[in-house]
């Protein structure tokens, strides 16, 4: 009886330690593959700062980029801003699925998606057009 | 007996090790989330500041 109380606390210990152990590890953000698109997000973001900061681009809720207010951009401009918007999220899908799939786990990455966007918001400069639960606000 | 047993704590474990592989790691998440939006909008680098908010410093002397 003794014995398998015994066993019954040792197993209830690991599994909690391993949980803690799991939570405190870092995600692998460091593979070729993510800091390749970082790279083309990096250069593009030359291109959008002025966009966010007129209110012609914003920052989804679903951690992605979408034009806000076309208004905003001279007509013969439209085009080059869509395609940069459509391009940014491309590299920002293909982000999220890269971090997932480089620590194993494919089925994270929606779970991915949904705390970069929080990020990206917050991290957004004043002025900025983010989109909460009820649409569009200026930071 | 024996075999009970073993069979039982293969019956607890096995869960176990599944239970670690699902678990979404939120915390780390957002730490690796703030790695790269820093690296791609440059918010670490060069540490420019704007002086805007040059109010407090100059307090006047009493």
């Amino acid at each position: 009886m003794k014995k398998i109380l015994f066993s019954l606390v040792l197993l209830l210990s690991t599994l909690l330690t391993s949980q803690f152990v799991a939570a405190a590890a870092d995600l692998e953000v460091n593979t070729p593959a993510i800091s390749a698109i970082k790279n083309s997000m990096q250069a593009r973001h030359g291109q959008l700062t002025a966009h966010y900061a007129s209110g012609a681009i914003g920052l989804t809720k679903d951690g992605l980029i979408a034009v806000r207010d076309a208004n905003a951009v001279p007509l013969k401009d439209r085009g080059g801003l869509n395609s940069a918007v459509a391009a940014e999220n491309a590299d920002r899908n293909k982000l999220y699925k890269e971090i997932a799939t480089a620590n194993g786990h494919p089925e994270w990455q929606a779970e991915i998606q949904s705390t970069f966007a929080g990020r990206w918001i917050d991290k957004a400069q004043a002025g900025w057009w983010v989109q909460g639960a009820g649409g569009w606000v200026k930071k | 007996m024996k075999n009970w047993m073993i069979g039982v704590t293969l019956a607890c474990a096995l869960p176990a090790c599944v239970t670690i592989n699902i678990y979404f790691p939120a915390a780390a998440a957002e730490k690796a989330a703030d790695k790269i939006i820093d690296d791609v909008w440059q918010l670490k680098n060069g540490g420019e500041k704007p002086n805007v908010n040059s109010v407090e410093p100059a307090a006047p002397a009493k």
